[in-house]
């Protein structure tokens, strides 16, 4: 469990940490609260030659409204998000998310932009990513571009993140009007990771039917997803039991399921669909 | 290529050369000879490495010690004062909060964070804090009671 031989460069800013994986793009990696990387560095799963530590920069953790939109810095931690006082007033989901994250250890040390960035297909952040619709803003040698999170999740462990490029920032629109969140997870007993994990984002018209719905579903494909016949069937609904139910029976329509000793595709289908119904249930129950 | 590290461990200002894939744990234990911090799993999920670093729990076998340069770390060696136990110390001495040991540095760590955070924790609230440290002896509910008895010292107090 000791990992390969690396370098480790400290950049003092945003601009010298892209210069500095520019010099070598392929053979480095930008390490932030290593929650993902050092595990899979351990494991000789990664050997990158060199470790660019983003941590120390202190401006890349922040959590601040700007306009109609919610800013988090990538190297903002999973505690920093779950103890937000603003965010439980203003977007409830991501404290929710940030709660359900392994435990108070790795809370305090992994950060929400290594976890995008990583890609884990049972990882949490890029479900309640998802249901936000964020944007994710991306740094390289030739500037800036923002890619929304329906694009940015390509494939088991990848995202669309180019060598060279650093995750940023996470960008969301604040939810307006009536709105409720709900995530919904079964954790996997040993590591914690979700078996499924379920977001969703609910917008209400006054009358309490569905105006629209987003939602991400972690752990049960390679890669995160938005079920997109559970979001139609909901929106325009009265969101009563049948139409809930109904909304929920798409949740893994057309999904490469994951297979794996502790959890067939089958049972990761099933409780795809009942985890979506209650957290369908539980956001409309929270709206306000 | 070794690496200058400057930190501060339970007090006492340190400096050290260290390769980068160092763990901390590693450094603390083997460089320090500081061995209370326990190797457990070594994948982040038995908590018997923890530390607080700067004041926060975290898993010092999940951290290369490059990384906590300039850092205040804690470890269990640094819980007494004067021969005084901490009160989450005492907690697991009048409760008998452990049978072989392993796990209790990381669960005191943790114990007192949770502690730090919440004053008067509800018992499901303490198993919830405690969620990363696992007691292979399952000696739980002793270690509730150790918590339990650490906040109301403390209220006392």
């Amino acid at each position: 469990m000791i990992a390969a031989q690396f370098d480790y460069k400290v950049p003092n800013s945003l601009e010298e940490a892209v210069s500095l994986i520019a010099a070598d793009p392929d053979g480095s990696k930008i390490l932030a609260g290593g929650h993902s990387l050092i595990p899979a560095m351990k494991l000789r799963l990664a050997q990158p030659q060199v470790l660019v530590d983003i941590a120390r920069i202190k401006s890349l953790a922040y959590i601040r409204e700007q306009g109609d939109e919610i800013l988090i810095g990538a190297t903002t931690t999973h505690y920093q998000l779950e103890s937000s006082a603003l965010l439980r007033q203003i977007c409830p989901l991501l404290p929710l998310c940030a709660a359900s994250i392994g435990d108070v250890q790795v809370r305090n040390k992994g950060t929400i932009g290594g976890s995008l960035a990583h890609s884990d297909p049972a990882g949490d952040w890029p479900a309640a990513a998802l249901a936000l619709k964020a944007e994710l803003v991306l740094i390289g040698q030739g500037g800036e571009r923002v890619v929304k999170a329906d694009d940015f999740f390509v494939d088991f462990l990848t995202t669309d993140l180019q060598p060279g490029e650093i995750l940023r920032e996470i960008r969301i629109k604040k939810p307006t009007g009536k709105f409720g969140h709900a995530y919904e997870k079964v954790p996997h007993p040993a590591s914690g990771f979700a078996v499924v994990g379920v977001a969703v984002n609910l917008s209400l018209k006054a009358d309490g039917s569905c105006e629209s719905a987003s939602i991400g579903v972690t752990g049960v494909g390679v890669k995160a997803y938005r079920p997109n016949g559970a979001e139609s069937a909901l929106s325009g609904s009265s969101l009563n039991d049948a139409a809930v139910i109904e909304a929920a029976s798409h949740a893994c329509d057309g999904v490469d399921l994951n297979n794996d000793l502790f959890a067939s595709g089958e049972y990761r289908c099933h409780l795809a669909k009942v985890h979506t119904r209650r957290a369908i249930a539980k956001a409309k129950a929270s709206a306000k | 290529m070794k690496r200058a590290i400057n930190l501060s461990v339970n007090g006492v200002a340190r400096t050290d050369e260290v390769e980068p894939r160092l763990l901390l744990v590693h450094y603390l234990r083997e460089v320090l000879g500081l061995t209370g911090t326990h190797v457990g799993c070594e994948t982040s999920l038995c908590g018997a490495c923890t530390v607080m670093l700067d004041g926060q729990a975290v898993k010092s076998c999940t951290m290369f010690a490059v990384q906590v340069e300039g850092s205040e770390i804690k470890t269990i060696e640094g819980f007494a004062t004067n021969g005084e136990l901490h009160p989450v110390q005492e907690g697991f001495w009048e409760k008998h909060g452990l049978q072989c040991g392993y796990c209790t540095p990381g669960m005191i760590v943790t114990a007192a964070q949770l502690l730090e955070r919440n004053a008067n924790p509800s018992r499901e609230e303490i198993c919830r804090g405690l969620e990363g440290n696992l007691c292979r002896c399952t000696g739980y509910q002793h270690i509730i009671e150790a918590v339990e008895y650490a906040a109301s010292k403390t209220a006392g107090k």
